[in-house]
């Protein structure tokens, strides 16, 4: 693929909001993982929530899409000067030029999970006050974000699991490939929410301490939120020092299980093979890889085989769902913009939580912080039904 | 952008295929609205073939008919999937089982419950490995699925199965949200003409006020504003004339705010 200028980014975790506050935390080594007391939520274990949604306002010709998931998004949008950024970028290009590619996977369900505890207990109907398409419906982030940033280009969200977020990369790559935009935010936001807290647990992956990705004593990922949001636009013919490109962009499905990789990290290692494709690199061009890295048994091995077959043993790879839990549908922006930071700053983030390595698992796994010149990272998001995606992101040459 | 249709999948009340569709979408013959019936792929395994929920069973029928038609092995193709939402029966079970006291949602609803279900049954059924992406824009799910994957295959000269679907709500979500019918339609859209092709299509976004296509036969006008997915019927009615020797057509189709889906649909050379 043709590389992307990525020129502006923001993002909210229960790191912080910002980039200064996730590399804060990222350096002192501060995770967000806390016992978790979410709503009326009874569970154990420990989840990554961000402080402050309940005290977000929506603009008040926006308060129809009042949800705990579009909050996060209008946090994210605030940060380090983001929707200024595409306020400029609008008039560059025109509002019908930007395309808005966002991914959640939850919207705002837990309006509805609240509405269904509503509900009139003679005739069942939902509280007057609950509005389907503005919040629950799975494409209102999009909507709210276009009509938040004053855009008209085309806008739609990708809900592939948890691969959704680093997916619409490669959306605005084709769009903006095929002329149908010049730019596009890209992003996304997945909030807290009792269907995928109780939802995990039904399926046993919920860990009762802080996770703890490649640990021997792993026992499960730990639900965290956030929202995230990049500008991409096309790249200047002498990009200025310090521009960031994305460089490649590749997908895959694992065509074995719904909520289960392949155990060979068949599906994970060709969405990684495709990447490095189009962005035309070799293996060896990659210095280091943020992983999917959920802390779950057979997540974190199918990585591992996809990871060292392809990639050997001697490239430093992390995880940082130690900090931030695994936000799901917003992993995958959460997670580019750590390595994007990575890149900037040198800092390759270590895993925190992560004591004893599992034996079984031969990736050259940091625990600690290292640091160093960065030219190129990449980034792995997987998701349930067996969605992957792979992103490279490296200094403009 | 230029892609070209190989195949064609359709499933909706009194739309029980393509075949048995075409003369009723070209105007030839009577509209009869009869319940669209729901059976589970026989292209899937038997265990997630017990597990298949109507967004699965609905999503693989169109499929498998367009991917059939197109003469494609499925594992080869990309997909694009697009619904307004996810499973109605699995989210209303999820939402009621939440507001009780117990909160024990069962696994297997779980992860039917995640919007690309179907995309992930679809490739555990056609051992396909390619990509896929399932998207989601509301009342805009099919225009904006058709946009990406005339993108995929103009862009990255992919060849796609674009495959669209959308189904009622239970009560009292219907109420809230209401479908008509159940509906789903897949194309598959290739980036270079074949000799199994059907019709050509020229996709442009415009800025200008041309009208929205509209169905003239009532029923049909009926399904195409009530449910997300019949928004496709101007553009499966145009193809069913071309591909019968018609004249060239133009559908227009509405991409809020101020933007239209423009397809010229025309004969494949």
């Amino acid at each position: 693929m043709h590389p992307l200028s990525l020129s502006h980014m923001s993002i909210v975790s229960s790191l912080g909001a910002g980039q200064d506050a996730t590399l804060d935390a990222l350096r002192s080594g501060r995770g967000g993982l806390k016992p978790c007391s979410f709503e009326t939520v009874t569970l154990d274990t420990h989840i990554g929530e961000v402080a402050g949604v309940d005290y977000i306002r929506l603009p008040p010709e926006l308060a129809g899409y009042d949800c705990r998931n579009n909050r996060l998004a209008e946090m994210a949008l605030h940060q380090d000067g983001f929707a200024e950024a595409v306020a400029a970028a609008r008039e560059r290009y025109g509002a019908d030029r930007i395309g808005v590619f966002l991914g959640t996977s939850t919207s705002g369900i837990l309006s509805a999970e609240l509405a269904f505890r509503a509900r009139d207990p003679q005739t069942g109907a939902l509280p007057a006050a609950f509005s389907f398409a503005t919040t629950h419906s799975t494409g209102s982030l999009a909507d709210f974000v276009r009509c938040r940033l004053g855009l008209e280009g085309p806008a739609f969200v990708v809900s592939s699991a948890c691969a959704t977020t680093s997916k619409v990369f490669a959306n605005a790559a084709r769009m903006i490939a095929t002329g149908l935009c010049d730019a596009a935010v890209v992003g996304g936001a997945d909030s807290l929410c009792l269907t995928t807290l109780y939802g995990f647990h039904s399926l046993e992956l919920v860990s009762p301490t802080p996770c703890r990705p490649f640990d021997a004593e792993r026992s499960g990922v730990s639900l965290g939120e956030g929202a995230g949001f990049a500008l991409l636009e096309r790249t200047a013919p002498k990009p200025a020092p310090g521009t960031i490109h994305l460089l490649g962009a590749g997908e895959s499905n694992d065509a074995h299980h719904m909520s289960t990789p392949h155990p060979e990290g068949l599906g994970a290692r060709l969405a990684m093979e495709r990447a490095l494709a189009s962005a035309g690199l070799r293996p060896e061009d990659i210095d280091y890889v943020n992983l999917h890295g959920t802390a779950t048994t057979y997540g974190d091995a199918a990585e591992d085989q996809a990871i060292t077959g392809l990639l050997g043993t001697r490239i430093p790879v992390s995880s940082t769902k130690g900090y931030t839990g695994h936000t799901l549908g917003a992993a995958g922006i959460v997670e580019a913009i750590i390595s994007v930071l990575a890149l900037r700053t040198g800092l390759i983030p270590g895993s925190p939580q992560t004591r004893t390595l599992d034996p079984a698992l031969r990736s050259r796994y940091l625990q600690a912080n290292e640091n160093g010149r960065l030219d190129r990272v990449m980034t792995n998001s997987f998701g349930f039904g067996g969605s992957n995606s792979s992103l490279i992101f490296g200094w403009a040459a | 952008m230029r892609a070209y249709v190989e195949g064609i999948g359709l499933l909706g009340p009194g739309l029980p295929g393509w075949a048995e569709s075409r003369a009723i979408l070209a105007g030839d013959s009577p509209y009869v609205a009869t319940p669209a019936v729901l059976t589970a792929s026989p292209l899937l395994p038997p265990a997630e073939r017990r597990r298949s929920v109507p967004t699965v069973k609905l999503a693989m029928a169109v499929g498998a008919e367009a991917l059939e038609q197109a003469g494609r092995d499925p594992a080869t193709v990309a997909t694009v999937f697009t619904s307004s939402s996810g499973d109605p029966d699995t989210l209303h079970q999820i939402l009621e089982t939440l507001a009780t006291e117990e909160r024990d949602i069962s696994p297997t609803r779980f992860h039917n419950s995640v919007h690309n279900a179907p995309a992930g049954y679809w490739s555990i059924a056609t051992r396909c490995r390619e990509p896929s992406t399932s998207l989601s824009a509301h009342d805009e799910s099919f225009q904006t699925g058709l946009l990406e994957a005339a993108a995929e295959v103009s862009a990255d000269g992919w060849t796609v199965g674009l495959i669209a679907y959308d189904l009622p709500y239970p009560e009292p979500l219907n109420k809230v949200r209401p479908i008509a019918g159940i509906f789903g339609t897949a194309l598959v859209l290739t980036p270079q003409p074949t000799d199994r092709c059907l019709a050509r299509l020229d996709i442009d976004l415009s800025r200008r006020d041309e009208p929205v296509s509209r169905m003239a036969e009532v029923g049909l006008e009926a399904l195409r504003t009530g449910n997300p997915t019949g928004r496709a019927l101007p553009l499966l009615a145009a193809l069913a004339r071309v591909v019968a020797g018609g004249a060239p057509e133009t559908v227009v189709l509405d991409l809020p705010p101020g933007s239209r889906l423009v397809v010229r649909v025309g004969a494949p050379c």
